[in-house]
C-alpha cells in the first residue's frame, strides 16, 4: 500500500517536472525530453494502479495499456525529432519560442 | 448484404491497408488514395443502410468480451460522424487528386511537389483510419491510440508543405498534442483505477461523483480541449491550419478538430451527463462565448485569407461549446440534434472554404485579401464556392448551420437562458462581417491582374462547390440524418452490459 | 404532392431555373439569355394567373416540406399571397424587359440577370410563405440575392452602399430570427391564414407578446424603411435603375411591409393587437415616417434620392392603413401595396430613361426636358400625380380609403397627417413637373443620344408607358370585378368579416 502510494507520488513528481520543462524550456529537444518524462510519470501511475486496494491478483489491463502507450510514445518522439531536424534545416533556428526576440535582436544588431 | 459489423471493420482496415500500400508503392499512391476514398464511402453507405435496418449495435473485436476486450459501438452519432468523414474526405481526396496533378513552378518546386504527393496519400489515409477508429471505438484507451494516430498523421501533414512557418507550426502542434494526450492518458488511468473498466457505455452506468472521478474527468477534458483548440487554448491552431497545403488545411479544419470535440460530446453529453454539475457546462459554454468573440475579432483583423479561415474555425468551434450547456438544459433531443447539425455543416463548409481558398491561392500566387479583387473573373466557380460556404458559416437559411442555430436558440429561450442564444446570433453577425470582408473583394469585377497564370483543374473547383452546396442544403435535408441520430439514442442498451453483471 | 402544391413549386422554379441556367451561360450569349428571362417571366405570369383563378374559385393550394418535427417549410396560397405574388410577377416581366434595354451595352450582364431572376424567386417565396419559418427563410435569402444587385456597378461608392445595406438588413434579419424563434417557443409553429396564434396564447403571455411585437417591427422595419431604420435606402440608389425600380416597388421594401401586414393580420390579429395597444405606436411610427420621408425628399436635388425618400414616406401609408385597425383603412393600406408599386416603378423607369439617354441625374438639370422626351415625362407625370393623389389615378383610391378609414376609426390626426403629406408630396413632385414641362431648356438635348424619331430605345420606353397606363387603369376601374381594390376587399373581408 505504501509502496503503491510512493509510486503514485513519484509519478506525479515526474509529471510535474515534465510539465515544467515542457512549458518553461525553450529548446525543442528539451521540450521533447520533458514530454517523455511526463509520459513516463503517467505510465508509473498507471502501473501502480494495477494492484488496487484489497486485490490479490494483479490486473493485466494496465500493463497492456502501458505497453501500448510506450509504443505510441516512441513513435511520437520519433516524429518530434524529425520535425526538429526539419525546422533546424529550414530556419537554422532551434529556439522555438524565442523567434520574435531573436529577430528583434537581429534588427538592433543590423 | 453484409451486416454492420463487417462494414465497421472495413472502415478501419481498408484505409490502413491502402495507407500502407500507397506508402510501399509510391508510384501508385494517386490510384490507391482515391480508390480508398470511394471504398470508404461505399462502406459507410453499407453501414448506414444496415444500421437503419437493424439499429444500434455493439461488436466485440476478436470475440473478447467486455471487461477485457475492446468494443465497437455503432450508434446514430457514430454513423453520422463516419458519414461526415466519408463525404468530406471523398471531396478532399478528389481535390487532392487535382492538386497534386498540377505542374507548378520550377523544377525544384516540382520535385518538392512530387515528394508531397508521395507522402500525402499514406498520411491522409492513416489519419482517416484513425478517425474512423475513433468514432467506432467505445473504449477510452483505444480512443487514446486512435487520437494519437490521428494527431501524428495530422502533424506530419501540416509539416508537408515544407515552408519554414509550416514546419514550425507543426512542431508546436505536435508538442501541444503531446501535452493533450498526456493529460488524457492520465485521466484514463484515474478512471480505470476508479471503476476498473474503460468502456464508455459501461462507465456511464457505473459513475458516481467523487474526487478521483473529478480529477480524471478534468484531465480528460483538459486534454481534449487542448486538442480541440478551445479558446484560450487555440494558439496553435491558426498557424498550423493556415500554413498547411490546401487539401491538408481542409482536412485539419473540417475533420480533425471534430474528432476531439466528438469525444467531449460523448463524455459530457452522455457518459458523465448524470454526475457533472451544471456549473461545469456553464464554464465550457462561457469559454465557447470567448472563442466566438475572440476568433471572430481576429478573423476580422487578418490580412491573409487562410489565416482568416483558420480563425473562423476557432470561432465556429466556440459555437459547438455554447451548445454544451444547452444540451444539459434541454430535456428533449433538440440541442443534441443542433450540435450534430452544426458539426456536419461546419465540416462541409469549412473544408469547401479551404479548398476554394487553395485554388485562389494557386491562381493568384498569394492570398492577401486586399489584393484579391477581380479573382472572380478568372475563378468564378471557386469564388462562388467560397461565398456559398461563407454564407452557410454565417448560419443563413437553409443551411445546416441555420437549423442548428435555430434549434439552439429555441432551447435557450425555452429554458430561460437566453444569453446563449444571443451569443449565437451575435456570432453569426460577426461571421457575416468576416465573410463579407472577403466576399466583397471576390464579387467585385475589375480587370484582373495576376502574375501567375496557373490553370486550375476543374475537379478542384467543383469538389469545393459540391461541398459548399451540400452545407447549404443540409438544413433542407436535415430530417433523415437526425432520424438516424434518434435511432441510436438508446445505445446504452443492456445488450452490451450484460457481461458485466 | 398534390397538383396545387406542384403549382406553387412551379411558380418558384419558373424563375429559379432560368436564373441558374443564366449563370451557366457564357457572358456573350445575349439572345438565349433574353429568351430565357422573358420566357420564364411569361410562364410565371401564366402560372400565377392559374393560381389566382383557382383561389377565386375557392381552391386552396399548399405544399409542405418537413425539416424536423415542428420545423417545416410551408407554401400557401391565400388571397394576400396572391396579391403580392401577382404584383411581383407582373412587375418582374416589365422590369426584365426594361433591364434588357437598359443594360444593352454594360458588362457583366450574366451576373445581373442571374441574381435578378433568383431575387424574384425569393420575393415570390416571401409572398407564398405559409408560416413564419418559411417567411424568415426567404426574407434572409432576399438580403443575399439583392446585395450583388445593389453593388452591381462595383464602384467604391456602390461597395460602400452595399456595406451599409448589409449592415442594416443583416442586423434586421438577426432581430427577426430571435423574434420568430421566441414566438415559436411560446406558441409552436406559427402558420398564416388560420386564427391568429398570439391571440390564442392568453393573458399570461401578454408582456412577452408586447415585447415580441416590437422585436418583430424592429426586424421587419429595416426592410420596410420605417424611419429610424431607413438609412440604407437612399444610399442603395447607386444601383442601376432597373434594380432600384424593382427594390423600391416590389422586392425589398415590400417584403418588409408585407411582413408587417402578415404580423398584424395573421400572427397577432388586428383585434388582439389593438387590444394590447400595440397598433397605436405603430401608427405614430408610420406617421413620423410619412412626414419625415417627405421632408427629406424636399431637400434632395438628386432625382433618384428624392424618389427614394418618397418611397420611405409612401411605404408607411401601407403600415398606417394596417395599423389604424379598421376595415376601410386596411383596404387603403393594402391596395397601396399594389398602387405604390405601380407608381413608383413608373417613376424609377422614367428616371432611368433620363439618366441612360441624356445623362440627367439631378432635378436642376431637368429644365424643359419634356420637350426632348415627352413620352417619358408623360409617364413620369402620371406616376407623380398618382403619388400626390390626383383623382382618377391609383394613389387617389388608396388615400381615399385611408382617409375614410381614419375617420371611421375616429382618428382625426391621422387625417391631418394624410393632408400634410399630400401637400408635401405636391411640394416635391410638382416643381419637377413644372420645370420639365413649362420652362425653356438650358441647352439643346437633341444631339445627345438622339435616335431618330423615337426619343429612346423602345425597350426603355414601353415599360414605363405600360405601368403608367396601369396606374390610370387601376384608378379608373377600381370598382371593376378584378381590380386590385376588389381583391383587397376580399382579403380585408377575410380579416374583419364581411
Amino acid at each position: 500500500m505504501n509502496t503503491l502510494l510512493f509510486y503514485d507520488f513519484s509519478g506525479l513528481a515526474l509529471l510535474a517536472i515534465g510539465l515544467h520543462g515542457l512549458i518553461r524550456s525553450s529548446h525543442p529537444l528539451r521540450k521533447i525530453l520533458a514530454a517523455n518524462l511526463m509520459t513516463s510519470g503517467v505510465f508509473l501511475i498507471m502501473i501502480s494502479g494495477a494492484r488496487g486496494t484489497g486485490q490479490t491478483m494483479i490486473d493485466p489491463v494496465p500493463h497492456a495499456m502501458v505497453l501500448t502507450g510506450i509504443v505510441v510514445s516512441v513513435s511520437t518522439t520519433a516524429v518530434a525529432l524529425v520535425l526538429v531536424c526539419l525546422v533546424q534545416e529550414t530556419t537554422n533556428r532551434a529556439l522555438l519560442w524565442q523567434k520574435r526576440k531573436r529577430e528583434k535582436w537581429g534588427r538592433t544588431d543590423g | 448484404m453484409a451486416d454492420a459489423a463487417f462494414w465497421a471493420i472495413c472502415l478501419v482496415v481498408a484505409p490502413l491497408f491502402f495507407a500502407i500500400s500507397s506508402f510501399v508503392r509510391g508510384g501508385l499512391a494517386h490510384v490507391f488514395g482515391p480508390l480508398a476514398a470511394w471504398l470508404n464511402a461505399l462502406a459507410v453507405l453499407g453501414l448506414t443502410v444496415s444500421f437503419a435496418r437493424s439499429g444500434p449495435l455493439r461488436y466485440a473485436i476478436g470475440g473478447w468480451q467486455l471487461p477485457l476486450g475492446i468494443n465497437f459501438r455503432i450508434d446514430g452519432l457514430c454513423v453520422l460522424m463516419l458519414a461526415m468523414t466519408a463525404v468530406t474526405g471523398l471531396a478532399v481526396s478528389m481535390y487532392a487528386l487535382g492538386y497534386f496533378s498540377l505542374r507548378i513552378g520550377s523544377a525544384r518546386q516540382m520535385s518538392r511537389h512530387e515528394q508531397q504527393r508521395l507522402f500525402f496519400w499514406p498520411l491522409w489515409l492513416l489519419l482517416w483510419a484513425g478517425l474512423n477508429g475513433l468514432y467506432l471505438s467505445s473504449d477510452l484507451f483505444n480512443i487514446y491510440v486512435t487520437l494519437e494516430i490521428t494527431g501524428l498523421a495530422a502533424v506530419s501533414l501540416t509539416a508537408l508543405s515544407g515552408k519554414p512557418a509550416a514546419r514550425l507550426a507543426a512542431l508546436r502542434y505536435l508538442l501541444v498534442s503531446l501535452l493533450g494526450s498526456c493529460s488524457y492518458l492520465l485521466g484514463v488511468a484515474l478512471l480505470y483505477r476508479c471503476y476498473g473498466i474503460l468502456d464508455m457505455a459501461a462507465l456511464s452506468r457505473l459513475v458516481s461523483p467523487g474526487p478521483l472521478l473529478w480529477c480524471g474527468l478534468a484531465l480528460l477534458t483538459a486534454g481534449l480541449l487542448l486538442k480541440t483548440a478551445l479558446f484560450p487554448l487555440h494558439f496553435w491552431l491558426p498557424p498550423a491550419h493556415a500554413n498547411a497545403l490546401a487539401p491538408v488545411s481542409a482536412i485539419l479544419s473540417g475533420l480533425v478538430v471534430k474528432a476531439s470535440f466528438y469525444l467531449l460530446l460523448r463524455l459530457w453529453g452522455e457518459v458523465f451527463a448524470q454526475v457533472l454539475p451544471p456549473a461545469a457546462y456553464v464554464l465550457l459554454g462561457a469559454l465557447g462565448c470567448g472563442a466566438v468573440l475572440w476568433g471572430a475579432a481576429q478573423a476580422l483583423l487578418q490580412k491573409r485569407l487562410k489565416m482568416l479561415i483558420a480563425y473562423s474555425t476557432v470561432a465556429q468551434l466556440g459555437y459547438l461549446f455554447i451548445a454544451l450547456p444547452l444540451i444539459r438544459l434541454d430535456p428533449g433531443p433538440a440541442a443534441r440534434q443542433a450540435v450534430v447539425l452544426l458539426i456536419l455543416s461546419h465540416a462541409c463548409a469549412k473544408s469547401a472554404m479551404f479548398m476554394a481558398a487553395g485554388s485562389i491561392f494557386l491562381k493568384a500566387g498569394h492570398d492577401r485579401i486586399a489584393d484579391l479583387a477581380g479573382i472572380k473573373e478568372v475563378l468564378p466557380v471557386s469564388s462562388f464556392a467560397f461565398v456559398l460556404a461563407g454564407v452557410s458559416l454565417m448560419g443563413f437559411p437553409p443551411s445546416g448551420g441555420f437549423v442548428g442555430k435555430w434549434l439552439l436558440l429555441g432551447v435557450s429561450l425555452a429554458g430561460g437562458q437566453w444569453w446563449w442564444g444571443m451569443m449565437l446570433v451575435t456570432g453569426s453577425l460577426l461571421a457575416a462581417g468576416y465573410v463579407y470582408r472577403v466576399a466583397s473583394r471576390l464579387l467585385v469585377f475589375k480587370a484582373p491582374f495576376f502574375s501567375r497564370r496557373q490553370a486550375i483543374p476543374p475537379v478542384m473547383e467543383w469538389s469545393a462547390v459540391l461541398l459548399a452546396v451540400l452545407a447549404m442544403l443540409l438544413g433542407l435535408l436535415a430530417g433523415s440524418p437526425l432520424e438516424l441520430l434518434a435511432a441510436g439514442n438508446q445505445v446504452f442498451s443492456p445488450a452490451g452490459l450484460e457481461v458485466l453483471r | 404532392m398534390n397538383w396545387g402544391g406542384l403549382l406553387l413549386v412551379m411558380i418558384l422554379l419558373s424563375s429559379l431555373v432560368p436564373g441558374l441556367i443564366i449563370f451557366a451561360l457564357p457572358e456573350k450569349s445575349n439572345r438565349p439569355r433574353t429568351v430565357l428571362n422573358l420566357g420564364g417571366a411569361l410562364f410565371k405570369l401564366l402560372l400565377i394567373l392559374l393560381m389566382n383563378v383557382g383561389i377565386y374559385q375557392g381552391r386552396h393550394f399548399t405544399v409542405r416540406w418537413q425539416l424536423l418535427p415542428g420545423l417545416e417549410l410551408l407554401l400557401n396560397s391565400d388571397p394576400l399571397a396572391a396579391l403580392f405574388s401577382t404584383l411581383s410577377t407582373v412587375l418582374w416581366l416589365l422590369t426584365t424587359l426594361y433591364a434588357v434595354g437598359y443594360l444593352e451595352q454594360s458588362p457583366n450582364r450574366r451576373q445581373f440577370f442571374g441574381y435578378f431572376s433568383i431575387c424574384v424567386t425569393v420575393t415570390v417565396g416571401i409572398a407564398l410563405a405559409g408560416n413564419l419559418l418559411t417567411f424568415l427563410l426567404f426574407y434572409e435569402l432576399l438580403t443575399l440575392t439583392t446585395y450583388p444587385l445593389v453593388t452591381h456597378r462595383g464602384t467604391r461608392e456602390a461597395l460602400a452602399a452595399g456595406r451599409v445595406y448589409l449592415v442594416y438588413t443583416l442586423s434586421g434579419g438577426a432581430v427577426l430570427l430571435v423574434a420568430v424563434a421566441w414566438l415559436q417557443v411560446l406558441a409552436g409553429p406559427v402558420e398564416f391564414g388560420g386564427p391568429p396564434v398570439a391571440a390564442s396564447l392568453g393573458a399570461a403571455h401578454e408582456g412577452q407578446l408586447m415585447a415580441l411585437f416590437f422585436l418583430f417591427i424592429a426586424g421587419l422595419g429595416v426592410k420596410a424603411a420605417l424611419v429610424p431604420l431607413h438609412g440604407w435606402l437612399p444610399r442603395a440608389m447607386v444601383a442601376p435603375a432597373p434594380v432600384s425600380a424593382l427594390l423600391h416597388a416590389v422586392a425589398v421594401v415590400k417584403a418588409g411591409v408585407f411582413g408587417i401586414v402578415r404580423l398584424v393580420h395573421d400572427v397577432y390579429g388586428t383585434q388582439f393587437a389593438a387590444g394590447l395597444n400595440l397598433l397605436a405606436p405603430l401608427t405614430i411610427l408610420a406617421s413620423l415616417s410619412i412626414i419625415y420621408g417627405s421632408l427629406c425628399a424636399l431637400r434632395e436635388d438628386d432625382l433618384k434620392k428624392r424618389l427614394a425618400y418618397s418611397t420611405v414616406s409612401q411605404l408607411s401609408y401601407i403600415v398606417l392603413g394596417v395599423s389604424v385597425a379598421g376595415p376601410l383603412a386596411a383596404i387603403g393600406g393594402l391596395v397601396h401595396l399594389v398602387h405604390q408599386g405601380l407608381m413608383k416603378i413608373t417613376l424609377f423607369f422614367c428616371a432611368g430613361n433620363l439618366a441612360e439617354t441624356l445623362g440627367v441625374h439631378r432635378i436642376s438639370e431637368m429644365r424643359g426636358i419634356a420637350r426632348r422626351m415627352p413620352v417619358t415625362m408623360a409617364a413620369f407625370s402620371v406616376g407623380a400625380l398618382g403619388m400626390i393623389g390626383f383623382p382618377p389615378m391609383a394613389g387617389f383610391v388608396s388615400k381615399w380609403y385611408l382617409g375614410m378609414g381614419a375617420l371611421a376609426a375616429d382618428r382625426l390626426w391621422v387625417v391631418a397627417v394624410l393632408v400634410v403629406s399630400t401637400l408635401l408630396n405636391a411640394a416635391y413632385f410638382l416643381p419637377i413637373l413644372i420645370k420639365a414641362w413649362f420652362t425653356p431648356p438650358d441647352c439643346s438635348w437633341s444631339e445627345q443620344g438622339g435616335r431618330g424619331r423615337v426619343e429612346t430605345r423602345w425597350m426603355l420606353l414601353a415599360p414605363p408607358l405600360l405601368t403608367a397606363l396601369l396606374v390610370i387603369a387601376v384608378g379608373l376601374l377600381a370598382n371593376a370585378q378584378i381590380s386590385p381594390l376588389a381583391w383587397v376587399k376580399l382579403i380585408v373581408g377575410l380579416e374583419y368579416g364581411p
